[in-house]
């Protein structure tokens, strides 16, 4: 249970694909502008990213090493073209919004990354469960993004009126840009200062222990 | 002459790939530490483009539309560019060791770069806001390619430049690397807007 507990939270706070390892930041900075297509985006990779985790780790043992690649791409490329059939079927309006990116989820380096990284090498449940953590990861992060720049850039939230108010630089790639850098380095800030109390937290546990054993 | 400068400013400069299209930006935040190495890439980036659209776009009119599998062109266009990387570095490894130097490392980076298949996409779609009247043709296509590459190259050298100044001086340690240069990019993109005003 414990390890299923590391690899979400890995997924979803300490290693964060797109505030951490900063990946896949071409759809983040061409979605976020509207907090409707980055949910929507987000919530694509995570059903894609999930299917293809599983898939490549149940044919872990078939694929060869040498061309590994080839083939991740083979799957994810069929993953994305059935996702982008059913979206222009079911949800025309996402379809829309998403536009080129949702073509360019093949060569999102967060789907690639994980099936390299993990994969590859871990049982389908372990891989499922870090393709769920690993694209809500995602999906959270974007959908952060997206409130803030939309609110900013048009005074709206998911697409509903808020207050009569607005930014024009947040709707462009500019404000996205400037909301994106910016969301990394609280993030990155907040992360620092919970690893160094706890760091803290474990040098004075581990000094008492010490102490401990000397006075015995 | 009214639909190549169309074409040309589109692609450089009001529907710059990373400022305004924001493709490309793994290798615009990864490469652009060194103008070196960002010319490097920028080059590399613009050539593979040019040469993607060359083979698949012809592929795409005139074999999978006929023969009615258009909609397999994720598929089809990902392998293309990835032999076409693989072929590429192999001949320039053949015929010019010293360009292979300072060119091969980025290469093997290109194939999931999302410049090249967002071009090879972008051409197959809806054209006709760039082409000024004109009906699409392969040469409009390679074209508009090759001129989106170069505006990729041109902003990646202005980043460069910025980055390099930027290195002089000491940030906050939550700030520094990827934030920094976020903001720098943002500032970028706003100059940039200045040639969305332009009309053709």
């Amino acid at each position: 249970m414990n390890k299923y507990k590391r690899i979400t939270l890995d997924g979803l706070i300490f290693q964060n694909p797109t505030f951490m390892l900063v990946l896949g930041t071409c759809p983040t900075l061409g979605l976020i502008s509207s907090a409707t297509s980055a949910a929507g985006m987000g919530l694509t990779v995570v059903v894609i990213l999930t299917l293809s985790n599983v898939l490549i780790s149940l044919l872990r043992k078939v694929i060869p090493n040498e061309v590994r690649i080839p083939c991740y791409i083979v799957i994810i490329a069929t993953l994305v073209t059935f996702a982008r059939m059913l979206l222009e079927k079911f949800v025309p309006d996402l379809y829309d919004s998403l536009g080129g990116f949702l073509a360019l989820i093949v060569v999102n380096c967060i789907i690639l990354g994980r099936a390299e990284a993990f994969a590859n090498k871990h049982n389908p449940l372990e891989a499922a469960v870090d393709g769920l953590a690993n694209g809500f990861g995602f999906t959270c992060a974007l959908t952060i993004m997206g409130i803030i720049c939309e609110f900013l850039g048009s005074g709206s939230v998911f697409g509903l009126h808020v207050m009569d108010f607005k930014i024009g630089i947040f709707a462009t790639p500019a404000g996205s840009f400037i909301i994106y850098g910016l969301s990394i380095a609280v993030f990155t800030y907040i992360i620092n200062q919970f690893e160094q109390h706890r760091r803290v937290k474990a040098n004075r546990l581990a000094r008492t222990n010490m102490l401990d054993k000397e006075v015995a | 002459m009214g639909t190549f400068i169309a074409i040309v400013l589109a692609a450089v400069l009001t529907n710059n790939f990373i400022t305004v299209k924001t493709y490309g930006i793994c290798p615009f935040l990864g490469v652009s530490k060194k103008t070196s190495s960002a010319v490097g890439m920028g080059v590399a980036v613009t050539i593979v483009m040019a040469l993607a659209t060359l083979v698949t776009y012809p592929v795409y009119t005139l074999v999978m539309v006929p023969l009615g599998f258009g909609f397999l062109e994720i598929i089809f266009f990902i392998f293309i560019i990835a032999a076409l990387v693989q072929m590429l570095e192999k001949i320039i490894q053949k015929l010019s060791p010293s360009l292979y130097n300072t060119m091969g490392i980025y290469l093997p980076l290109i194939t999931t770069n999302c410049a090249v298949l967002g071009v090879a996409e972008l051409v197959i779609g809806d054209m006709s806001q760039f082409l000024n009247g004109a009906s699409m043709n392969l040469g409009w296509a390679v074209l508009y390619a090759l001129f989106a590459g170069l505006g990729f190259t041109l902003v990646m050298i202005i980043m460069s430049g910025m980055r390099e100044k930027l290195n002089c001086y000491k940030t906050p340690k939550a700030l520094a690397g990827f934030p920094t240069a976020m903001v720098t990019a943002s500032f970028i993109c706003m100059a940039f807007m200045v040639f969305t005003y332009i009309q053709i």
